[in-house]
Order: C-alpha cells, then structure tokens, then sequence
C-alpha cells in the first residue's frame, strides 16, 4: 500500500445495481453478502437478495458443484428481485468464476480473487488455461486482485493461525466493495465487535481485514471511479430486513398473539423451510409451542392433535414433505378443523434439486388427495409478503374450519428485502370462538359460512367423536348413507368455494382493458411487475394481476380474463397455473415457463409481452 | 345419542354407564375387544377426571373402533397414526387424560416410527395395544406379531417374518412403563390399567387378546385355567419369578441369558430365582421378559417396567416457563422491531 495521499476519484452515480459475491462454502460469501446488504439498507435504500448456495453442506474446495453465491440488488426505488444479470460478480475462486460468468452483463465488472487461481484449482475448475491471463475475459472489466495474500499481509500480527487468517478474506472483500461503493464501514465495525465480542482476537482480525479492503481499494490505481447510488427517498419509517421464513414465523406468531390462542408448530426439518421451525423454537416465551417430530406425518399429525385441542396449529414443509403429509390432508379436511401447512416449495420431482427455487408444487396443493378433498391454497409473493400471508392462512382457516396451505418458495423463503415494520395496532383482527354452549350441539352443525363449531375437548357437557369415516351431515356419527355422502362431498366444496366472498377486487395493474393480461402467482410478482412497468412505460396496452388466492379463485378473474385479448402466465413450473386457468374460465392461456431452479428474469417476461403485443 | 349428555355431571357420580357412548357396539360377538372396554369404562369413574378431561384416539384397525364407544372426546383417525396425533394433543393439552386404543398391525406395522418415538420421548399417553397377532379389518393376513410359520391369507405357506414382542419393543425404545394382560384375565387387566392410568409418561400396557374370527384360540393355553399356570409367569415386583402349577419354576440368571430351573431340582433353591424388580434402572432383564416365548419359556403377565422420567410435556411446559423467566413474557411489537433495523426519517 502506497502511503501517498489518496487521489480523489471521479464518483458515477447509479440508479440501481445487481452485485453477486461467489466463492466456495468456506469463503463466507453469504456473510460478505449478507453485511453488504446491511450496509446498503441503512442508507435508505430498497433492495432485495437471493442466497444460493449447493445442497451439499461442504463441497470439497474448489469445485464447480460446491460454489455458493449472494445475489443482491439495490437501487434508489423499490427493488422488486435481486436482480436478471450481475454488474459486478466478485469471485472467489476459479470455479466461482466459471459457473457464474454466464451470467454476468456484458461489459460487467469482475473482482477475482488471484490467489485462488493456482494450477490446481483451475483444473478442478476444468480450465485448459488461467482465464485471468489468456484474454478470454476482454468483454468484461477485470480486477484481479490478490486477496488472500493482501489479507494475509495485514494481519501479520494477528496471532491468528493460517486457517483463521485465510477466513478473514471476506471481510477484505466486503472492505473493498464498501469503499468502491462509497459506503461507510464505521458501523460494519461496531457490529464485528458484537458478533465476535466472545473472540476478541478474532473480531481484531476482521476488523483490521475490513480496513485493509478499503484502504485497498481506496488507494490503489486499478478502479478508475467509485459508484454511488443515487439518493433514495423511502416511506419513513422503521425497517428491518426480513426473509420469507422469519416473516412466516413472525406472521404465525402474530395470529396468536392478536387472537390469543396458543400457537403449535409439528414440524420436521427439510430444506428450504427448515428456519420456520428454527425461528419458532426460539420464541418460546410467547405462546408458542414446538415440536420437532419423527418425521413428515408426523408433523402434520401431531398439528391434527393440536388444533382438535385448540390451538392455532401450523406444520412446515417443502414438496416431498407435502407429498408425505396427503393422507393427514385428507383427514384435516374431513375433521374440518382448523390448521396450516406451509410449502415452501424447491425443484421436483422427489428429493429433485432441494436448495433451488420453483413454483411446482400448486397442482399438489390444490389437488394431491385421494377423495374430492378441497383445501384453501395461498401463496406469498416476496420474503416480507410472507407475514401478510402466513395472517391470511389463519384468518381463513379459524373462521371457515379448514386446513389451508400456503405456498412460498425457496426463492422466497431465504430471500431478504427490507420491510416497513407494521405498528401491531394496525394488523387485522382475528377473532376465536370456541363453542360452549352444549344446548342443541351438533359437531356437523354449520353457520352461514358453513363452519362447524370448534369445541375443545375439556368443554364439559359436548363429549363427541369425531373422524376419518364419512359423517353425518349433522350428528357427525358415522354414516356410509349413499345421499349423505354426495351432502357432505358437496358442502365441503361449497364451504372452500364460499371463501371467495371474503376475497377484496382484484388489484389489477393497467388498464382495465386491452391486449394483454399478465398472471402471475407466488414469487414471480417482482420480476412481473417490473416487465409490465417498462412495457407500459413503452407505451404497450397490458394489464396485470397476481393472485394471493388460487383456492379459491377470486370471483372476479373471469370477468377481468374476459377485458383483454390475450392473457400471459409466467410460472416457474410447466405451467401449472395455466393449466388451472384454462380449465376454470375456457380461456387460451400463452404460458412462459422456466424451470431451472432460478426466478424467471424481468428480461424474459418484457420480451415475452413485446411477442404478444 | 346426545341427548342426555347436556349437562356437565360432577366427577362423583359418575358411574360407568356414564362413559358408554351408547353406540351400538360393532365388534364380532365374543371378540376380545368387549372386556378391554367394559374394564376401561369400569376404571373411568374412578379416576377422579372429569369426564370432558379424556380423549380417546385411535388409528384403523379393529381396536380403532373404540373411541366411538366411550363417552369422552374421541378422534378415530388414520392408519398409524394415533399416537403422533395423540401426541399434538398431549403436548399442547397436558391438562387432558389422553388414552391411544391401537393394535398389532396400527401401532407396529404402519405405525412403528410413531410408536417408538412417542415412547422414547415419554410423552403422557396412554398406550393400549391390543395384540391379536393378526389382521382383523382385512380379514385375516399376518401382522407384525404373527409367530414365524403361521399360515393365514398373505402367508400360504407359512409366516417368515420374525415377530416383533411389542413390550420388548417398548422398553427397546425406553419406555418408563411397560405391561402385558390378556383380554380373559379382568381381575389383572383392571389393576394394571388402573398403574397405568396413574402413570406419568407413556404408559404402554399390551393386552393379548383373541380374534375370535381370524385367530381364534392363539392365546387359549395362556387363558385356559388347566394351562395357564405353566405357560405364564405372573411378575410382581419385589417377589421371586416363579411359576408352574406346583410354583416349582423359576427364572435364573445364567450369564447374560435366562434360563427356566426348577426348584428343589439340581441344588436349586428359591433363593437362585431372580426376584423382580420394576423399578431397576437399567430395562435390560425386563427386556429379557419381554423376549419370552412359548414354549421354552412362560409368558410373562404384569408390569415389566415403572420408572420415574419427567414426561415431555412437563419438560416442554418447562421451556416455555424458563424462556419467559429469562426473556420475559414476549411482546408482539418488540418481536417485530428485532433483528437488524434502521430507521428512515
Ligand atoms: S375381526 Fe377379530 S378383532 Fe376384529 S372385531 Fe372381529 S373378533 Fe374382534
């Protein structure tokens, strides 16, 4: 490091820019992701991230199966995704730099760690030659920088031994990225000292790694500018960055508290939706039980339990787990008790790619049962969506007495965006009612939205049984009566259908009528919203709509499908959606699919819309 | 049938026609499955619980009927699944009396995972399995404790499937209290369901009891009076495992096996029997019992095993109240405002 004063450099403001950090497992690049993103929201800025990292839990070093990434975008507005293609990639290793470059905006900015690119990681990276030096990356702007050994460099006194010193690399590369995007690393500091306050010599280090990163950047020749975003002009208030899971967790223990009811979650672990459980096994000092159970029946059933004694039951999953859970489906259905099931949904087929995202799984939820066995199914459309809709699930299922499933995805589930806390006077009410009162009680008795009564064992005096055998329609005692059972198949369908009247308008983006209609369900929403801003903006007649509810339906989507020419369906899967539209309203649904394990792109739905109109 | 059930009836005057459900009972005339519920509905009143305080649970299965017979709360569910059910009730309910009526084929077969992890975490249910050592809805194929050459409609030519003992399985697991009757035996059942009852923790009693349509007889040299007291060894705790019409035979210790010796024969005296002890520390002699079989050895009646073990429930409870201690009781708004935050103004 040079010790002449720094020259200034020229600053290029930005509107917006997708970063993404790579590297091996070991790297850290999640946290150098994570605390970047950090450092972006307190200046106010909208942003959203997307983790992705291999399903093995530590990939041998250096391979191309084993490198995790951090993909974040931030810009002076709302950020609706992290973002199609990097401007900048900082790559850790050869293997890094292979399997993301792909992706990488021609022209884009490459930081490349040198260091890395020894013969032999370049060979488990199957490079014939070192990409650095054999001018196959002219049409990018290329930094390699030698980041191991300027890490090692500066802390020569560290006491800390090779490994541990190796660690601190990505606080060099977080150092370096915070200076090169004139953010301040004052509070990165303080926050170093807390998160390692039980290693002081380890918090020195990281500490001492940061400084060395920006005083790197800051001094040396290589970076012609610094960026600078342009500044933001959010609705104030107090934020937090939340992903989808923890907002799931902290919408379900919003229900409890708002209703007051004991909430229960029978949950077995299974990637993406492991941090639910996780995030609600540590807030036992609400009213909150949890119950890691043997396995996925377990789970649902032990939920069944639950909710027959009265509390607000949930149980999480992702689609193997729902797939093991039908039968208790059915008999959650049957029962007519109250409980939720959250999907948060990865590549299938079975065990399939379990750290990518998909959209596969809503013909599962909707009709994976044996029997005609109706359920609500909702989904979320964005990581701080998640609390709104895990609200909805409940209030949906307390007043109508059903099991309802609520589907996110991986792609949500472990994604962060920054969230207006919303002040708890203002969520909506839900209200529980047990029944008490034994005169004139019937356990298949409904009310005007066709809910049977919720009656906790323990009420004296209304001792009944209920089951998994076809019922009565009124008493709930079994009955295989011929008329009975075409009754109770009925009502059961006329219950879920009945839910609809709860359902607001339809928000529908654009004009009200035209050439196209854009679908769209679950986490499409952001890159969605973005293609319909710039085709409206390029002067095009199209509309959207995205659906919180796909069972049932709101009432008014035919009629608003029946104002445009053509309606697109952009999803994750082979078009699961479309297939569900086309049935439902006779309409001839343009489908877009991907199914790569990745979000669809803003750029993919925008040239789509362009084709059609 | 709900009729005269209106009005909450305080716990001393119940009797045991208060808890029949008055249901017209579905079981086979003479199956093994009538004295369980005439002992069970016999113990209820006694217990001092409020009627509304229990739950039956149950899966398919014969056995699984029983929930729609006794006049409590009852849920008759899914194959196997009673006792992960049960265990969502328990856990979030320990203030109700949770009983789990399963069968060989429910709680062994397609219910196995279940059943040992409801046993090993201890969990206050009560588990009655009824062992007829066959399946009885489907009409007659061999089930998890069919003995090894059994013929039935699924084993033509005879069972090869070893057996599971569903105590031995039980106490494999760590189960804190373990028992074993036979439908013909009310005097023995009713005392042990009684302990059972009592119990904190899974409470596991197997009752052998005879399908008198697909297995009729299994268990007839362990009821028949002129047999039975060479074919089974009666445990009580604190006293000499002896048995046999002459109360000649005994249980020794001989290395890590046991073996069948008669007494006064070979030097043996009473005082080589092993006495029984159910509240030893280690399950593994009770283990042992559990493993007899006809006709090397008696088969064993009564409690194997009772030992004390918090349930997971109370453990459960005690989380959330030393959370709460340490913690203080969670508020909503604080819960959101946590985590990494900053403030646009
Ligand atoms: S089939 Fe056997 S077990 Fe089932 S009710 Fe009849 S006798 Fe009892």
């Amino acid at each position: 490091m040079s010790n002449e004063p720094v020259k200034a450099r020229p600053v290029e403001e930005l509107d917006s820019v997708v970063i993404r950090f790579v590297g091996d497992s070991g790297d850290g690049m999640q946290l150098t992701g994570t605390e970047f993103s950090k450092a972006v929201a307190k200046a106010g800025h909208g942003f959203t991230t997307h983790p992705d990292y291999p399903s093995e839990i530590r990939a041998p070093t250096g391979t191309l199966y084993g490198v995790s990434g951090y993909q974040i975008q931030y810009s002076t507005g709302r950020v609706f995704t992290s973002g199609d293609a990097p401007d900048v990639l900082v790559a850790m290793n050869p293997a890094a730099l292979k399997t993301n470059l792909p992706d990488v905006k021609h022209g884009g900015i490459l930081i490349v760690n040198s260091s890395a690119f020894t013969p032999g990681n370049l060979e488990k990276a199957k490079y014939a030659s070192n990409p650095l030096t054999d001018g196959s990356l002219q049409g990018h702007r290329l930094y390699a920088i030698d980041i191991s050994t300027l890490t090692a460099n500066a802390l020569t006194d560290s006491g800390l031994g090779k490994k541990e010193v190796g660690m601190c690399k990505n606080y060099f590369s977080l150092g370096l990225m915070m200076c090169l995007y004139s953010r301040p690393v004052d509070k990165e500091i303080t926050d170093i000292e807390k998160k390692f306050a039980k290693k002081p010599k380890v918090a020195a280090a990281n500490i001492t790694a940061l400084r060395a990163g920006y005083a790197y950047a800051e001094a040396t020749e290589m970076f012609a500018v610094s960026y600078q975003m342009r500044e933001s002009t959010p609705v104030p208030g107090k934020y937090r960055s939340i992903t989808g899971n923890t907002a799931s967790a902290l919408g379900f223990v919003a229900a409890s508290e708002i209703s007051g009811v004991p909430l229960f979650i029978g949950s077995y672990p299974i990637t993406p939706a492991t941090e639910i459980l996780q995030e609600l096994s540590n807030l036992k000092h609400y009213n909150v039980t949890s119950f890691q159970a043997e396995d996925e029946i377990a789970g649902i059933c032990s939920t069944i339990g639950a909710s027959y004694g009265g509390a607000l039951a949930l149980t999480t999953t992702s689609g193997p787990g729902l797939a093991l859970k039908t039968e208790a489906l059915g008999l959650a259905a049957i029962l007519e008790i109250p409980m939720v099931i959250v999907d948060v949904q990865r590549a299938g087929p079975c065990t399939g790619i379990p750290t990518k995202t998909e959209q596969s799984d809503l013909l599962q939820a909707l009709y994976g049962r044996n029997g005609e066995c109706p359920i609500p199914v909702i989904a979320a459309n964005s990581p701080s969506d998640c609390f709104d809709a895990a609200l909805e699930a409940f209030r949906i299922a307390v007043k109508y007495m059903t099991p309802v499933i609520l589907l996110t995805e991986g792609g949500i589930g472990q994604a962060a965006e920054p969230w207006l806390i919303p002040d708890v006077a203002s969520l909506p009410k839900m209200e529980v009612k047990y029944r008490t009162d034994p005169n004139g009680f019937q356990p298949y008795a409904r009310d005007g939205n066709l809910a049977r009564a919720w009656v906790r064992p323990g009420t004296p005096g209304m001792e009944h049984r209920l089951g998994g055998l076809e019922k009565d329609a009124l008493t709930g005692n079994i009955s295989s009566e011929p008329l009975n059972h075409q009754i109770m198949c009925e009502t059961r369908a006329a219950k879920v259908a009945g839910i609809a009247r709860d359902f607001p308008p339809s928000k529908v983006e654009g004009p009200a009528k035209g050439d196209l209609l854009v679908i769209g369900w679950g986490s499409t929403y952001g890159s969605i919203a973005q293609a319909w801003q710039k085709a409206s903006t390029a002067g095009k007649s199209v509309a959207f709509v995205h659906l919180r509810h796909l069972n049932p339906l709101p009432s008014d989507l035919g009629d608003i499908i029946s104002r445009y020419k053509k309606v697109l369906v952009p999803e994750t899967n082979l078009g699961q959606l479309s297939k569900l539209l086309r049935e439902r309203y006779l309409v001839d649904v343009v489908q877009l699919n991907k199914i790569q394990g990745k979000p669809l792109k803003v750029t993919e739905i925008y040239d789509r819309i362009l084709e059609l109109c | 049938m709900m009729t005269d059930m209106t009005v909450a009836t305080p716990v001393q005057a119940l009797t045991k026609k208060d808890f029949e459900s008055g249901l017209d009972v579905r079981w086979c005339p003479g199956c093994g499955d009538y004295a369980v519920l005439s002992q069970i509905t016999k113990l209820m009143p006694k217990l001092g619980i409020p009627r509304e305080n229990f739950a039956f649970v149950s899966g398919i299965g014969c056995s699984s009927r029983f929930p729609y017979y006794v006049q409590t709360y009852g849920l008759h569910t899914i194959h196997g699944r009673a006792l992960a059910i049960a265990t969502g009730l328990k856990i979030s309910r320990p203030d109700l009396s949770v009983w789990v009526v399963t069968g060989d084929g429910d709680a062994l077969a397609i219910g196995g995972n279940h059943f040992i992890h409801a046993v090993r975490r201890n969990i206050g249910l009560k588990v009655i399995l009824l062992n007829n050592r066959i399946y009885g809805l489907t009409k007659g194929q061999y089930s998890p404790t069919s003995e090894l050459g059994k013929k039935t409609k699924t084993s033509p030519l005879g069972n090869i499937d070893q057996p599971f003992s569903p105590v031995a399985l039980a106490l494999g697991a760590g189960a804190t209290f373990a028992a074993r009757c036979i439908d013909g035996d009310q005097a023995m059942m009713a005392a042990i369901l009684e302990r059972a009852a009592k119990h904190e923790g899974t409470a596991f009693v197997e009752i052998l009891q005879n399908c008198v349509v697909f297995n009729d007889g299994a268990f007839d040299a362990l009821s028949d009076k002129a047999t039975r007291d060479d074919t089974r060894l009666v445990m009580e705790h604190g006293k000499p495992l002896i048995f046999g019409k002459e109360r000649n035979k005994g249980i020794r210790l001989s290395g890590m096996d046991m073996e069948v010796v008669t007494i006064g024969e070979n030097g043996v005296t009473e005082a080589d029997i092993l006495v029984h002890n159910e509240n030893a520390a280690h399950s593994g002699l009770a283990f042992s019992l559990g493993q007899f079989e006809s006709p090397d050895f008696p088969v064993p009646f009564g409690v194997f095993r009772d030992v004390d073990k918090p349930s997971y429930e109370s453990l459960s409870q005690q989380l959330s109240e030393s959370a709460r201690a340490a913690k203080g009781r969670g508020d909503l708004q604080r819960l959101l405002n946590s985590g990494e935050t900053w403030t646009i103004k």
